[in-house]
């Protein structure tokens, strides 16, 4: 269903993009089968199409980040026989999720600096650290980083792929896990031709929590002081109601 | 496999496995009388709850374990509220001093370290304990007669200064001293999620020299206040309060601690404390293991929340 409502959309895209043209070269159009993915307590993780229509030859990089937050990366080491976190090294901004489809290989399209500046592929992702940071083996915090964040499924380790129907119409997959964070994403769709980014489109994506779960955690937050007072209530009329229910004769 | 969603710790756990968990913790708390809050966390934490979650849920179960015995106790006449409130004032102070010494443990990164770290003490100890009790009393119902305690010691403690007199439990006293054991609880009860009475009933007992009629009863009243005073402390601090998952182990316990107390009935105290003593041992090893075994990743990661 919702790819014959994606290609639908495509072709009205196409459409658009055929009676725009003589006004000025929109090269690009891209849009998602959905801007917002529900979180509720079944969500096991969810597929997300992005879709679009190019004018002409070039390829597409699609580029999907998650919200932007500090992370610690924390070594254990051994004390006294005991397994502690020791040295920590705090990452500025690191997306929550990060993925990448590409036409082709990224390093066939774009060139080093390029892929650093647009952050295609993941030895390309900013990853600043704090600026008074003193240890000097920041690379294996990195590397850390981004193998725990690709083990939790969070940062896709390949590009996927960006396939063509016809020499017009693009489609590609990207899986979100279970573990998704919330927030607001960025969706880049580009379209590059000779080795230069000509257009980018970037429809919004938003990750939130929904039904009950959502609601409890939300108050928990929002309105924690009542919260606890309601957890406490609660707690101990269930005792109490317990202990009326079992009493002995 | 019928999965529940816990909101706070954000995980789906299978609900008869937490069920389970309740009914088996009430159980043992209505054949042995203990509160049983010290084996839920550990628990919690082997099925993948974060520790400060299994903490503050924990606690807030404890309030539930303890309310209706305080209200049995209560009915009886058997609280010395003089002394329990003492208690409970020390009580609440030790908790908001924990709850600090929480929050500052997290932002170190070590509040995992901390917790799993007292539990290993606290159940080693508790266990070695149980088990030379219940090998003593076992050998002495053996050989028969045994010896009887001197009930008044006159000591240093009876020299602090802030003398109360407290008449349910027929003692003149320093305040000092149910303060500070208060305090003592208050701590335990923030770091660990438990209520306490495994140090607070012996406490009252041997150096308070309160009657043992009035202990249970008094320190059932102490602990259901600070339980309640933490699980408030620990759902502004740092939201940690999973009221689904303090909810289903309380139906799971409610339900067990029945079954717990008619099954008890008709069995010999001293096998079954030795039995708890080695389970309590084994959880005790678990924990142990996890700290001082390799660790399969080196590093771990925090994302730090960013208010809006």
């Amino acid at each position: 269903m919702n790819r014959a409502r994606a290609a639908l959309a495509a072709a009205l895209l196409l459409a658009l993009l055929a009676a725009d043209q003589p006004a000025r070269a929109q090269e690009l159009v891209a849009d998602l089968s959905d801007h917002l993915i529900a979180i509720d307590s079944e969500f096991t993780g969810t597929d997300l199409l992005v879709f679009g229509a190019i004018e002409g030859d070039g390829d597409v990089v699609v580029i999907v980040r998650g919200p932007r937050v500090p992370v610690v990366v924390r070594q254990k080491a051994r004390v006294f026989g005991i397994w502690l976190n020791a040295a920590s090294v705090t990452f500025t901004d690191v997306p929550a999720f990060y993925a990448v489809a590409t036409s082709r290989p990224p390093e066939e399209i774009l060139d080093a600096d390029m892929r650093r500046l647009n952050e295609i592929g993941l030895d390309q992702l900013r990853l600043d650290v704090e600026p008074d940071t003193e240890i000097d083996d920041i690379t294996s915090y990195r590397d850390a980083l981004i193998h725990l964040r690709q083990r939790s499924g969070l940062f896709v380790s390949e590009p996927a792929k960006v396939s063509f129907l016809g020499r017009r119409l693009f489609r590609t997959v990207i899986h979100f896990p279970a573990a998704v964070p919330v927030g607001r994403y960025t969706v880049d769709v580009v379209l590059v031709r000779d080795g230069q980014v000509v257009q980018s489109f970037s429809p919004p994506l938003t990750v939130d929590k929904a039904g009950l779960g959502a609601d409890i955690f939300d108050f928990a937050h929002d309105e924690s002081a009542l919260y606890g007072i309601l957890a406490v209530i609660g707690a101990a009329l269930a005792g109490f109601l317990g202990s009326l229910l079992f009493r002995r004769p | 496999m019928f999965q529940i969603y816990l909101p706070i710790a954000e995980m789906s756990v299978d609900i008869f496995l937490l069920l389970g968990m309740g009914g088996a913790i009430g159980f043992l708390s209505g054949l042995f009388g203990v509160g049983g809050g010290f084996l839920i966390t550990p628990l919690l934490i082997f099925i993948g709850v974060p520790p400060p979650v299994a903490v503050g849920s924990s606690v807030n179960q404890v309030v539930a374990a303890s309310v209706s015995g305080a209200i049995a106790h209560w009915r009886r006449g058997n609280i010395d509220f003089r002394m329990g409130t003492v208690l409970l004032v020390g009580g609440v102070v030790g908790s908001l001093a924990g709850i600090l010494l929480f929050d500052i443990l997290e932002s170190l990164g070590q509040i995992d370290l901390v917790i799993q770290l007292s539990y290993v003490v606290m159940l080693g100890g508790v266990g070695a304990l149980m088990l030379v009790e219940s090998g003593r009393a076992i050998l002495m119902r053996r050989r028969g007669g045994g010896g009887r305690r001197k009930k008044h010691v006159h000591t240093w403690i009876h020299g602090l200064p802030l003398k109360m007199r407290f008449r349910t439990s027929r003692l003149y006293i320093s305040a000092l001293l149910p303060l500070g054991i208060g305090f003592a609880v208050g701590i335990l009860a923030a770091l660990m999620g438990v209520g306490g009475g495994f140090f607070l009933v012996p406490a009252m007992i041997y150096l308070l020299g309160m009657p043992v009629t009035i202990v249970i009863g008094t320190s059932l009243y102490q602990i259901t206040v600070v339980a309640g005073a933490t699980t408030f402390l620990h759902a502004i601090s740092g939201q940690t309060v999973d009221i689904v998952l303090a909810g289903v182990l309380t139906i799971g316990a409610v339900v067990g601690a029945q079954l717990g107390t008619r099954f008890g009935a008709g069995i010999r105290g001293e096998e079954l404390r030795g039995l708890l003593a080695l389970m309590v041992l084994i959880v005790c090893a678990a924990l142990f293991w996890e700290l001082v075994a390799t660790p399969q990743e080196m590093f771990n990661l925090s994302d730090l929340m960013v208010m809006p």
